[in-house]
């Protein structure tokens, strides 16, 4: 198998505005929906970016016309994540934004998301990559991307920890590495394919002066359901297929005993077990 | 009664703990029916049949070759045909990427990370990071469950058990997939795997690079050996041992950390775990904060002494 010459890329990189970690999260709310203050750019979706910019830029990058468009679907503050998307270097961003879409599980999530990835072909030609992060820091249910591949009849490549688009036979493959438990597999899929990348996959660059600067000139194009042809019913707290009926935080864990090791403490760390039964 | 479906990828017998967990659920809810992801043998069915299974489905060709796509379309072909009141599944990341792309071709709604079912079909689960739990239900189509390891007791097996229906599913095309195209083997280990471990012997920066004494209390205790993301990123251990919010979230009923100073990261991925025991030599650390029993110590002396006791104990 020959390489032959490369053809410019269509990249979608799907980025999430989340809450913050770092900090208490908390559900409120009648839908017990999570409380977006102090949020940021899902940290695992900087490593998304960076696989979409590397492919991107193997292949002479924005001037050799590939595409690298950084996709948000949120309230308004998403488009941070746009902007933040921007600044580290993505090309162009959407904000997917209506207030039908408040509450929306990962069915409408995946929904609204397929729809947008089909307005954007409508204008600039077909999307050959969908590239996600390993889960978002939210919701975590890591469904989306499975789903979007679902909706989109897209080659599916999930935590790919290296990743890579040759050129077989005029064909473009994407190549990736998977790190599981008990072994390690090479896979490849035909494009148009999704992939989702770990934190393994490469170190993200940072935004720097230069980049803020550039950002401001990007373009950000605002879609709402109706211009991607969704009904409002289908998606949002009401068109969603799940539904959460209570929440409770956790009770927080109560500190057990501490002690300080005198010398014996591994006797009394077994004596504990034998107490607990677990040994 | 109604069928519950549940979804298998029967590797081997025995039957490991997470699938006896599943069929086990399964009969507190229905009639457990199996949908297997590759051809099973008589003894699989004997097996599957003692532990409550009344009608298997297998696929009529082999599945391997791709990812979760075929996998996907075949437990929708058989939920198609077996019309079941719910569809469970492990809550492994390629468990869950099926149970996602099944929920699309059945137009029904997916739950993951469960922690119980009731038998109306009520579904617990625990959210950001084990500090909040939740009560869901599936609204629209058939209900698909992801459930974490270690929620129920399995049932013992009942070997008396009536042979089950075996019925098998005419491939279908699973739409463009990946191929895998290698695979290479890790080191076998002979532990259980991390996510599914009732015990979990865990290290981190304390370790200073040396797990062994890590592994020497995980083997002796029949656990698992997991790390933090500093332990991982440092090279000490491989990255699939790592514990955390990039990485697996565990329950087991015994977690013992070393060296780990359980920051918000490493918390995520173990705060759910029945008891905590954590050896730092930081009596600061935020691990003692949730451990149940802490000791304020050096890892290289307490991990060895404990497992010298236990030894002598069992002498």
């Amino acid at each position: 198998m020959q390489e032959s010459a490369t053809r410019p890329l269509n990249i979608v990189v799907l980025v999430k505005h989340v809450p913050d970690a770092q900090f208490d999260r908390h559900l409120t709310g009648p839908g017990h929906t999570l409380d977006r203050a102090e949020s940021i750019l899902s940290e695992l979706d900087e490593y998304a970016l960076e696989a979409a910019l590397q492919l991107a830029e193997a292949r002479g990058g924005e001037s050799a016309g590939n595409r690298v468009t950084a996709l948000a679907m949120g309230p308004a503050a998403a488009v941070n994540a746009v902007k933040k998307s921007l600044q580290i270097g993505a090309y162009a961003g959407v904000h997917l934004t209506d207030d039908a879409l408040a509450g929306s599980d990962a069915a409408g999530t995946s929904l609204a998301l397929a729809a947008a990835v089909r307005a954007l072909e409508e204008t600039q030609g077909p999307v050959d990559l969908v590239i996600t992060g390993m889960a978002s820091t939210d919701g975590e249910t890591s469904l989306v991307p499975a789903q979007l591949a679902e909706r989109l009849q897209l080659a599916q490549v999930t935590f790919a920890s290296e990743l890579a688009v040759a050129d077989v036979d005029g064909a473009a493959v994407v190549t990736a590495r998977r790190d599981g438990d008990s072994f390690t597999e090479t896979v490849d899929a035909p494009l148009p394919a999704l992939v989702s990348v770990t934190d393994q996959a490469n170190n993200p660059r940072y935004p720097n002066f230069k980049g803020i600067m550039a950002a401001k000139k990007k373009p950000v194009t605002v879609l709402t359901l109706a211009d991607i042809g969704v009904d409002p019913a289908q998606v949002g707290q009401d068109g969603a297929w799940t539904a959460v009926a209570a929440s409770a935080p956790r009770p927080p864990r109560s500190q057990g005993t501490v002690i300080t090791d005198d010398g014996t403490a591994g006797v009394q760390l077994v004596e504990y077990l034998a107490a607990q039964k677990l040994i | 009664m109604a069928s519950v479906l549940v979804f298998l990828d029967v590797p081997a017998l025995p039957l490991p703990r997470a699938a006896r967990e599943l069929l086990t659920l399964a009969g507190t809810v229905g009639t457990p029916v199996v949908a297997a992801a590759r051809r099973v043998d008589p003894a699989m069915l004997d097996a599957l049949a003692s532990h409550g299974a009344v009608k298997v489905y297998e696929p009529a060709g082999e599945l391997d070759a791709v990812l979760v796509a075929a996998k996907a379309a075949f437990l929708a072909d058989a939920a198609k045909t077996e019309q079941p009141d719910a569809i469970l599944l492990g809550n492994s990341f390629e468990d869950r990427e099926i149970a996602a792309r099944t929920g699309i071709k059945l137009g029904s709604g997916v739950i993951t990370d469960a922690v119980a079912v009731a038998p109306d079909l009520a579904v617990t689960k625990s959210v950001l990071a084990g500090s909040y739990t939740s009560t869901c239900r599936v609204r629209t189509g058939t209900p698909v469950i992801t459930v974490k390891a270690n929620s129920v007791e399995p049932a013992p097996a009942d070997p008396a058990a009536a042979a089950p229906q075996l019925v098998e599913v005419p491939l279908s095309d699973a739409g463009p997939a990946a191929r895998v195209t290698g695979r290479s083997g890790k080191r076998v280990s002979g532990r259980p795997e991390l996510a599914e471990a009732r015990v979990i012997v865990a290290g981190g920066r304390g370790m200073d690079g040396n797990f062994g004494p890590v592994e020497e209390l995980a083997d002796l205790l029949g656990g698992a050996v997991g790390a933090s993301r500093a332990a991982t990123d440092a090279g000490w251990i491989e990255h699939s041992a790592q514990v955390g919010q990039t990485g697996k979230t565990v329950s087991p009923q015994l977690y013992i950390s070393a060296g780990i100073s359980g920051a918000i990261q490493q918390k995520a991925g173990m705060q759910t775990a029945k008891v905590i025991v954590a050896v730092n030599k930081d009596a600061d650390a935020p691990v003692f904060e949730i451990a149940d029993f802490g000791i304020v110590g050096d890892v290289f002396s307490v991990l060895p002494q404990a497992a010298e006791e236990i030894r002598k104990r069992r002498a």
